[in-house]
């Protein structure tokens, strides 16, 4: 706004703002509590960060809980890669009656909280005898609305009426002319759609945390909240927790950071967070 | 015949999915709420309207309900006024500024909360010493209401300003140039512009992120939840200073096991989640006009 100064200023504080709290999580894991308690706190990284590692691994099963984590939230990727191109594909380019009533549905599912349907939720579940299964907290995250909106559109862009219709005449089955003609052109977005299922299914906490016995199938979030509760909480271990857990995530986000931008930047992101 | 059923059969695991474990539990919910439900053991009884009485007479409920209005405002009015800047500022760079603006989205929930948590720290933490240093006194953010309801709304900012501000990008730069030109030509000076050009331009998106942020809101959990030492077995605060809806409806249902009244709760809840959305998207509209 005010001169290239006031800008070279702005970005400076965009980037502390975006990057510190994560900058302080290494400073505070990688110290020990004497050290965080001193007059001036640390502001660079310690040496003491893999005896920390060491030390969280004995307390808690953090890695277990990865596994879990990591088996859940990569079926729910795949799971909604594969079913939300199906359905995007049928919303884009079939003709049935009803389509459109069913896609506002779509839509309309998307605005509906469904945290706070938490304890209906549960109730449900443990009827199903699945308290404690991996399948409470897969089954319900298979498809997502935003995931079918944004296939939908992609398939619009992407798929073609006309091969969609020759390819038909041909005397193609739809199952083939899905997995011939729309998947190899959704492949850019599935990925993209995998990603963000996973990091949404990686991050997830109050429903792991209710649905599942933390004693027994751990997941990466709520053992961490473990680890931070109790009458004293160790920040570098607890930070040291949090580190070892946001690699996976960060790692992929670093894999598919420019799709991603790209995806918001055209503006599909618009049904759901 | 085959031709006819197949489309059903593609989006059918959409609806199976989002009707067993969306709808259908909504659905139950309300013969739960008339009834004395414990989680676990199951119905104990007809209860009539005496949940949703208890309810509107629970104090407790009204304390959740006005932290969580109160996180919302200092959240949301901030975060989507600093997306707007920020998007603005980042309109002619490259897309490395717009990874960077999304890192902390990808972080998870329970990581920011627990980061947090520490930077806040009455006695340790970052944010005190650099208070001290310009002389203001240690700050209590977990003990005191407000700085307690600014420390979760800092967090929530964090996590999803950058996103909001992609999204404003994103929609300006739909904005067609001629516009731009012609309200220069007319003598309209930037900040004339960004009023009556660049604002009407997006309201689309203004608007779904209103809402987006108003769903976002109610369901504040996590944050406010691990904000605290106490963890889980924590209330929001000694003084349930920072309790929002949903941490209450969890201490509810799952401290207290009595479903009936989370069922209680979770109806009238959606009723507020709904009126919440309706009035923010009315100011919005009101606010920027076409």
């Amino acid at each position: 706004m005010t001169g290239r100064f006031g800008q070279v200023l702005a970005l400076a504080a965009l980037v502390v703002f975006s990057l510190f709290p994560l900058y302080s999580t290494l400073v505070v894991a990688s110290h020990d509590n004497a050290d965080l308690a001193a007059a001036i706190p640390p502001l660079l990284p310690g040496g003491r960060l893999l005896d920390h590692v060491g030390e969280v691994i004995e307390r808690v099963d953090l890695g277990q809980a990865m596994v879990n984590s990591a088996v859940i939230a990569g079926t729910v990727a795949v799971a909604n890669a594969l079913a939300c191109t199906v359905a995007g594909f049928a919303f884009a380019r079939l003709r049935f009656r009803g389509r459109e009533a069913l896609f506002a549905v779509v839509i309309a599912s998307a605005m509906v909280p469904t945290q706070l349907g938490i304890v209906p939720l549960f109730l449900v579940v443990d009827a199903m005898g699945w308290y404690d299964t991996l399948a409470a907290v897969i089954v319900p995250g298979l498809v997502s609305a935003f995931g079918v909106f944004w296939m939908r559109q992609a398939c619009l862009e992407a798929v073609s009426t006309e091969l969609v219709d020759a390819s038909r005449v041909d005397g193609c089955s739809l199952a083939r002319v899905y997995w011939h003609v729309a998947l190899p052109a959704l492949r850019g977005p599935a990925a993209v759609l995998a990603m963000l299922s996973f990091a949404t299914s990686w991050n997830d906490f109050s429903w792991p945390l209710v649905a599942l016995d933390p004693n027994d199938t751990p997941t990466t979030q709520v053992v961490l909240s473990g680890l931070a509760g109790g009458y004293y909480t160790d920040y570098p271990l607890v930070l040291t927790g949090v580190l070892v857990s946001i690699v996976p995530v960060l790692l992929l986000f670093v894999l598919f950071a420019r799709k991603v931008v790209a995806v918001l930047a055209g503006g599909a992101a618009q049904t759901g967070r | 015949m085959r031709r006819a059923v197949t489309p059903y059969l593609l989006v059918a695991p959409f609806f199976l999915v989002f009707g067993m474990f969306g709808v259908f539990p909504l659905l139950r919910t309300a013969w739960v709420s008339v009834h004395r439900w414990h989680l676990v053991a199951g119905p104990e009884g007809f209860a009539g309207l005496a949940n949703f009485r208890d309810l509107l007479l629970d104090p407790l409920f009204y304390n959740a309900v006005g932290n969580t209005l109160s996180i919302f405002l200092l959240a949301t009015i901030p975060q989507l006024g600093l997306a707007l800047g920020i998007a603005a500022l980042l309109a002619r760079r490259g897309a490395g500024w717009q990874v960077l603006v999304l890192v902390p989205n990808v972080v998870p929930v329970v990581a920011v909360a627990l980061v947090f948590g520490q930077l806040l720290g009455r006695d340790y933490g970052m944010v005190n010493f650099l208070l001290g240093r310009v002389g203001v006194g240690p700050v209590a953010w977990q003990a005191d209401t407000w700085a307690a309801h600014l420390g979760v709304a800092t967090m929530v900012m964090w996590r999803w300003t950058g996103y909001t501000a992609l999204l404003y990008l994103a929609a300006m730069r739909a904005v067609p140039r001629e516009l731009h030109e012609a309200a220069e030509l007319d003598g309209a000076g930037r900040w004339q512009r960004f009023r009556t050009v660049t604002l009407p331009g997006i309201r689309p998106t203004l608007l779904f992120t209103v809402v987006a942020s108003a769903i976002g809101g109610v369901q504040m959990f996590t944050e406010p939840q691990l904000f605290d030492g106490s963890g889980l077995a924590g209330a929001g605060g000694s003084d349930r200073q920072f309790q929002t809806v949903a941490m209450y409806l969890y201490e509810v249902g799952f401290g207290r096991f009595d479903a009936g009244y989370a069922a209680a709760m979770t109806w009238v809840l959606f009723l507020l989640c709904a009126a919440l959305t309706a009035a923010a998207v009315g100011l919005v509209r009101r606010v920027v006009r076409r």
